[in-house]
C-alpha cells in the first residue's frame, strides 16, 4: 500500500530537474514540481496513455506557520480508469507575488477549485476564465482568511463586518453568466450594468 | 344595555336582552380579540441554514407537531409570514438576506433565534459568523441549545403566544419598523461590540489590528 506510485519514474524520466523532490505520507505519493513546468507535468498526467489521470479530485493550499516556509498549492489527481491517485504540490515564495497557470483548460472543475483557493489564500491563477471570490461576498476588504497571518476574528471590528456585510448588495455582483441565466440584466442598477458593460469582473479590475 | 319598545304599555315584560337577540354574542377587550387571533395563527418564516433548521422541521413534521399551536403553514414567502425563525448560524454573507427578508415582512411579525449560533455566535466567534443575529434584526424569543430540542422551539414559540397576548394594539410604537441606521446598523456600534466581545476559551485570540 505504501509504495511509491509508479508515476514518479516515469515523471523523472520524462521532465528531470522539474520534478523536485518525491516523499510518501500516508500511502499517498506527493511529487514535488517546479512552478514553470507545473502546467506541463500536469496536461502529461492527464493525457498520457501510461498516466491517464482524468479526475482532478482536488486543488487546496497549505499555508505554513513558519514565515519562510513557502505556501503550497496542492493538485490531487486521480486516475478513475487505473484507480490511481497522485498528489502534486508545487512551492511559492511568498515573498513574491502568489501565481500559478491555470489548470482549467485540462480540467473544467479547477474552475471554482481555483476560485476557493484564490479567495482563502490569494493566490492567483493567471489564465483563469473568472478568478472571483467565490465563499466570501466579492466586497470583502479584509484578505485572506485561511492564510495564517489572518487572525481568526479578521481584522475588523464587529461593529464594522456587520456594517460592511449589511451594506453588501449580493444580486449587484452575479456574473454576466449568472444573470444570463435569470434574464435580469434589465432589473440591475444602473451602475451595475455600466459595470458590466464594461466588462468588469469584481472587485479585481 | 336592555333593549326597549316604546309602544308597549309595561316595560317590564319588553326588555330585550343581548343574549335574547342572538345567542351567538360575545362582548370582549378588542386587545384580547386581536392578540388571541394573531398568537393562534402564527405563519413561520423558516430560516433555517444549519442543524438547528433539522430540530426546526422536526418540530413542524407529525410527532411534534407544530400545527397544533397555530403554525402549520409554513410561509416559504416573507410577505406572507408572520415570525422569522433564524434555526442556525448566520454568516456575514447571508446578513443582507436575512434583513431583506425581514424587511420584506409585513407588520405585525416577531422573530425567533433558535440555537446558540443564531443568539450569539455560538462556537462560531471567527472572521466570518455574525455574533448573534440581533445585531442584524430585532429578536422577540432566543431558544437556547445545540440545536434546541424540538420541545424547546415549541416552549419558545409558547413564550412568543404569551408575549403577544400581552401586546396592546393601542401601542403604535410595538408595529415601528427597526430600521437600519445612518451608521449602517441596526445597533449602535459600540452595542454591536459589546454584545460579541470574546468569551471563553476564544479571549486568548486576539484581533491584530
Amino acid at each position: 500500500m505504501s509504495s511509491i506510485s509508479p508515476s514518479v519514474a516515469a515523471l523523472r524520466s520524462q521532465f528531470g530537474a522539474a520534478i523536485e523532490r518525491h516523499l510518501i505520507s500516508s500511502a499517498q505519493t506527493i511529487v514535488y514540481v517546479s512552478r514553470d513546468r507545473l502546467h506541463d507535468v500536469l496536461a502529461w498526467l492527464k493525457d498520457s496513455p501510461g498516466q491517464d489521470f482524468n479526475y482532478l479530485t482536488d486543488v487546496t493550499a497549505v499555508d505554513y506557520r513558519d514565515p519562510e516556509r513557502p505556501l503550497e498549492v496542492v493538485y490531487q489527481l486521480r486516475s478513475l480508469g487505473r484507480r490511481a491517485d497522485l498528489r502534486i504540490k508545487v512551492a511559492l515564495d511568498k515573498r513574491a507575488p502568489l501565481e500559478v497557470r491555470t489548470v482549467y483548460d485540462l480540467w473544467r472543475g479547477a474552475d471554482w477549485l481555483e476560485r476557493e483557493v484564490f479567495d482563502m489564500f490569494g493566490v492567483s491563477f493567471t489564465g483563469h476564465p473568472d478568478l472571483r471570490r467565490i465563499l466570501m461576498w466579492e466586497t470583502y476588504a479584509e484578505g485572506y482568511p485561511l492564510r495564517k497571518d489572518f487572525p481568526l476574528r479578521g481584522h475588523f471590528s464587529r461593529a464594522e463586518q456587520t456594517r460592511q456585510a449589511l451594506a453588501a448588495n449580493p444580486e449587484a455582483h452575479y456574473s454576466l453568466e449568472e444573470l444570463s441565466m435569470a434574464e435580469a440584466y434589465g432589473e440591475l442598477p444602473q451602475d451595475m450594468q455600466e459595470r458590466l458593460a464594461r466588462g468588469e469582473r469584481g472587485f479585481l479590475k | 344595555m336592555g333593549l326597549t319598545n316604546p309602544a308597549a304599555g309595561n316595560a317590564e315584560d319588553e326588555v330585550t336582552t343581548v343574549s335574547a337577540v342572538s345567542p351567538n354574542w360575545v362582548t370582549t377587550r378588542l386587545d384580547f380579540l386581536t392578540n388571541w387571533a394573531r398568537s393562534n395563527s402564527l405563519w413561520p418564516m423558516p430560516f433555517g441554514t444549519a442543524c438547528c433548521a433539522i430540530e426546526f422541521m422536526a418540530t413542524a413534521a407529525s410527532r411534534f407537531d407544530l400545527a397544533r399551536f397555530g403554525m402549520e403553514r409554513m410561509s416559504f414567502s416573507p410577505r406572507q409570514a408572520d415570525v422569522l425563525i433564524c434555526a442556525g448560524r448566520l454568516p456575514f454573507k447571508l446578513a443582507p438576506v436575512i434583513r431583506r427578508i425581514w424587511d420584506q415582512m409585513p407588520q405585525p411579525k416577531w422573530a425567533i433565534s433558535m440555537g446558540a449560533c443564531a443568539s450569539t455566535g455560538g462556537i462560531f466567534d471567527n472572521y466570518s459568523m455574525v455574533q448573534g443575529i440581533d445585531t442584524i434584526i430585532p429578536v422577540d424569543v432566543y431558544v437556547p441549545g445545540c440545536p434546541p430540542r424540538p420541545e424547546g422551539l415549541m416552549y419558545g414559540i409558547l413564550l412568543l403566544q404569551k408575549k403577544i397576548k400581552g401586546e396592546t394594539i393601542a401601542d403604535d410604537t410595538l408595529r415601528d419598523e427597526k430600521l437600519v441606521g445612518p451608521s449602517g446598523l441596526f445597533l449602535p456600534p459600540h452595542r454591536v461590540d459589546e454584545l460579541s466581545e470574546p468569551f471563553g476559551n476564544s479571549v486568548q485570540q486576539t484581533r491584530s489590528s
